[in-house]
């Protein structure tokens, strides 16, 4: 069963995956999800930014998995990709996760250490994400 | 040499550990045991003495290792005097039932040059490395230039565990010497050339001697000595002079180091109660020349609180951090609980005990056994403070995060009493943690990012208030003419500096009061003192805002001012009256008392500069006015005398046309 979690700013800042192999088509998926999430965006039109926009929700289902996003105000993006036969998630629980991460992220950026845009080294975050993944997947 | 592994005294079997054996037996060498295994009294005594017990302790140490009834230190008392000056040392009663347990390698200074001397004509085998190490860690810390011996033998006595590091690093240099490769210890025979090459180095660094009885563990005595400019050399030199004393736990901070910390804080904010910056941290950090990626690290394992600056606990534990990296310890994945902002010393009880013990009991649940950080917190270094025992314990502490405050798994209740004092200033740390990351999750109905960074940022002060124009609607040359009266005051008042006395206004308003004309209106008076209060109100309160609205305070003086000046110079609706120029000084005077707060020094010699500069102004205001008044005049005088001729004409026109 394969899941991933991914950070991108149009290029990927961080990219997890159990397991660690398949992660060059979860590049791949990334990088589709993208376009998703810009029609998504430019579909909703953000006047406001509370919590509920900042989730996308289910951007598009195939017969392999499922991809979840969630945008930042800052135009960060979180991907979750899930496998299908993993029906037991339910959407609060990805909505969890995803405040997890942008508790996590948020953590990293107070850092000023970490220069906005630079891939993400930290070892708390990444302790926190897998985590995170060991939990729920 | 008698490598005996059991001391008898009294029928008392006591074993020796391996390191202990070693250490021992190179002590045994040292006093120059005769052919008969007695010891030379005088290196005993010499050996004894630089322990720096008490007198009475050795007594005490002599009488009962059973050298007193021999009358000699055969190598049976010998080991067994080792070992309760250990446990002295450790603060534990001279008692043979104190050296069954476990302890530290006992500390001599100034012997060890000797012992180092001797180690390199052990055999070498495999056997010696442990050996060496082991003593080597024992006497390491103790080069004779400036090793303090025990830091703090008071502050250890009532805390068995810290005993732990001081053995475990005597065992874990063979396991993962790599961890330790900045050390010199790491090295193998070579440890003890570069030791004694790292003493000479010590030895040769130039300040302030370090009398051996001045503990001070980075010699820290040297640091407040030196200007603040030399703040790198300064950071860079204490690292280097910097060495592990395995006696104590590396991860405690000193009360030396803790005054050098508070020195550097205090340079960079003045304010201890305040937070300095993330930039500024981190040019201050960047200055150790770590690598990025540990200093972000560092900063992850300091910031407890996560608010992208540091309070004065946080930058100690994130200075100390520092410091140890340099001196090669590997940092740890998460934080110590010695370097953890609440920590207390145990000896300095948290004041409501009682309330701690509370949210103890509560927050023990919220204790996360993350296995992963359990082992890299438990193997990697074993440098916590509490013995192996409750090592699980410690780390659980160690491992849990605010963030998994919504987890909450029982507490196996195995934690030994002597924890509590050191977990209750955790926890009320910890339920500040937890609280800040409960309101996390409220605060992103804001935005995320924005967030992060207005915790950073203070308020951006808010903008000088735009100045008043004039509202009251007036003849147009009056209007003008004031402008420009108004704007010469106005750049009178703009160079001076942002504390604004509030008595100046006062007495330059008083100095306008002159130049109107003046009539009793006891309404006018009032208003104007309505005027004025306000007028006080609004500087009381924009003194109280503080610093950020001292900008505000000149603009808005300024155009209280001019509306106070215009007050008096509408003729049609303000006169002021004689009776509230003698009122305004005294109204002044309680209005500067309550409002002054910082420029208590600067108003008497500006005031009298500025009621110069008033006068001259009104001086120039009267002329104009004057002038005004003389045009004035003449149209007047013009005028009637075209109405003289009109009615003049009109007369002659009358019996015209009346007839």
């Amino acid at each position: 069963m394969q899941t991933a979690i991914m950070i991108v700013a149009n290029y990927p800042l961080y990219i997890r995956s159990v397991p660690t192999q398949g992660e060059l088509k979860f590049h791949y998926t990334v990088h589709t999800s993208l376009d998703v999430v810009e029609e998504k965006i430019s579909g909703v039109g953000k006047a406001l930014a509370d919590q509920r926009e900042l989730y996308l929700g289910l951007l598009y289902p195939t017969e392999d998995y499922k991809v979840y996003g969630y945008m930042t105000n800052s135009k960060v993006k979180f991907v979750i990709v899930v496998d299908s036969s993993n029906t037991s998630l339910r959407d609060n629980e990805i909505r969890s996760m995803f405040r997890k991460l942008h508790n996590s992220f948020t953590d990293v950026m107070c850092n000023p250490f970490y220069n906005p845009g630079d891939p993400i080294q930290s070892k708390a975050f990444d302790s926190i994400v897998s985590t995170m993944m060991v939990q729920a997947f | 040499m008698d490598q005996g592994s059991a001391a008898g005294t009294g029928g008392t079997f006591i074993s020796l550990s391996d390191t202990e054996q070693r250490c021992y037996s190179g002590l045994y060498a040292l006093c120059q045991p005769d052919s008969s295994g007695k010891l030379a009294a005088g290196k005993v005594a010499e050996l004894f003495r630089a322990s720096q017990l008490p007198a009475e302790t050795l007594h005490q140490v002599t009488e009962v290792c059973g050298a007193k009834r021999l009358g000699y230190f055969g190598c049976g008392q010998f080991y067994v005097a080792l070992k309760l000056m250990a446990a002295a040392q450790a603060g534990l009663p001279v008692r043979l039932e104190s050296v069954a347990g476990e302890l530290p390698l006992p500390l001599f200074i100034g012997i060890t040059n000797e012992l180092e001397m001797r180690y390199p004509n052990h055999p070498s085998t495999n056997e010696s490395q442990p050996h060496i190490l082991g003593s080597l860690t024992g006497s390491a810390p103790r080069p004779p230039a400036d090793r303090p011996v025990l830091r703090h033998p008071d502050t250890s006595t009532d805390k068995q565990e810290a005993w732990s590091p001081p053995r475990s690093p005597g065992i874990s240099p063979p396991r993962s010497p790599s961890a330790y490769r900045s050390y010199p210890y790491g090295a193998q025979r070579n440890g003890t050339d570069t030791l004694l090459a790292y003493d000479g180095k010590v030895a040769g660094c130039p300040s302030v001697p370090q009398e051996n009885s001045s503990p001070s563990h980075y010699s820290l005595k040297l640091q407040p000595e030196q200007p603040v400019i030399t703040r790198v050399a300064s950071v860079e030199r204490l690292v280097e002079r910097a060495e592990m004393d395995y006696s104590d736990d590396p991860w405690r901070i000193t009360e030396e180091q803790h005054e050098y910390y508070t020195n550097q804080f205090r340079s960079l904010q003045p304010d201890l109660s305040a937070l300095i910056m993330g930039t500024v941290a981190k040019n201050f950090f960047t200055k150790s020349k770590l690598p990025i990626p540990e200093l972000s690290h560092i900063w992850e394992l300091s910031d407890v609180d996560k608010d992208g600056a540091l309070t004065f606990p946080e930058f100690c534990t994130a200075f100390h951090l520092i410091v140890a990296r340099k001196n090669g310890y590997t940092l740890p994945e998460t934080l110590p609980a010695t370097l953890r902002p609440g920590f207390v010393e145990p000896g300095v009880v948290p004041a409501p005990p009682s309330e701690a013990t509370e949210p103890l009991i509560v927050f023990d649940d919220n204790m996360m056994p993350g296995a992963n950080q359990l082992e890299m917190g438990s193997v990697d270094l074993q440098m916590t403070s509490r013995p192996g025992v409750t090592s699980k314990q410690d780390t659980r502490d160690e491992s849990r995060k605010p963030e998994f405050s919504p987890k909450r798994i029982p507490d196996p209740h195995e934690k030994p009493i002597q924890h509590v004092s050191t977990l209750k200033p955790d926890s009320p740390q910890e339920l500040d943690a937890n609280m800040k990351s409960r309101t996390r999750p409220r605060s992103y109905s804001s935005t995320s990012i924005d967030d992060a960074m207005k915790k950073v940022e203070e308020p951006p002060t808010p903008p000088p208030r735009p100045q008043k124009t004039h509202s009251r609607a007036s003849s147009l040359d009056l209007n003008k003419l004031f402008q420009q009266s108004a704007q010469g005051a106005k750049s009178g008042w703009l160079p001076r500096p942002p504390a604004l006395p509030p008595r100046p206004p006062a007495t330059q308003i008083f100095s306008f009061l002159p130049g109107s004309e003046k009539s009793s209106q006891k309404a006018v008076q009032q208003a104007n003192f309505a005027d004025f209060s306000k007028f006080r109100e609004e500087q009381e309160s924009s003194v109280r805002g503080g610093l950020s609205t001292e900008d505000l305070a000149p603009p808005k003086l300024d155009s209280t001012l001019r509306h106070q000046g215009h007050a008096p110079q509408k003729p049609v609706r303000r006169k002021l009256h004689p009776e509230s120029q003698s009122a305004t000084p005294p109204s002044a005077a309680p209005y500067s008392a309550a409002t002054l707060t910082k420029s208590t020094q600067r108003p008497p010699p500006k005031q009298k500069r500025e009621i110069q500069m008033a006068i001259r102004k009104n001086r120039e205001t009267n002329a104009v006015l004057t002038r005004l008044n003389s045009e004035l005049q003449q149209q007047l005088k013009v005028v009637h005398r075209e109405r003289v001729t009109l009615e003049s004409q009109l007369e002659l026109l009358r019996p015209v046309a009346s007839t």
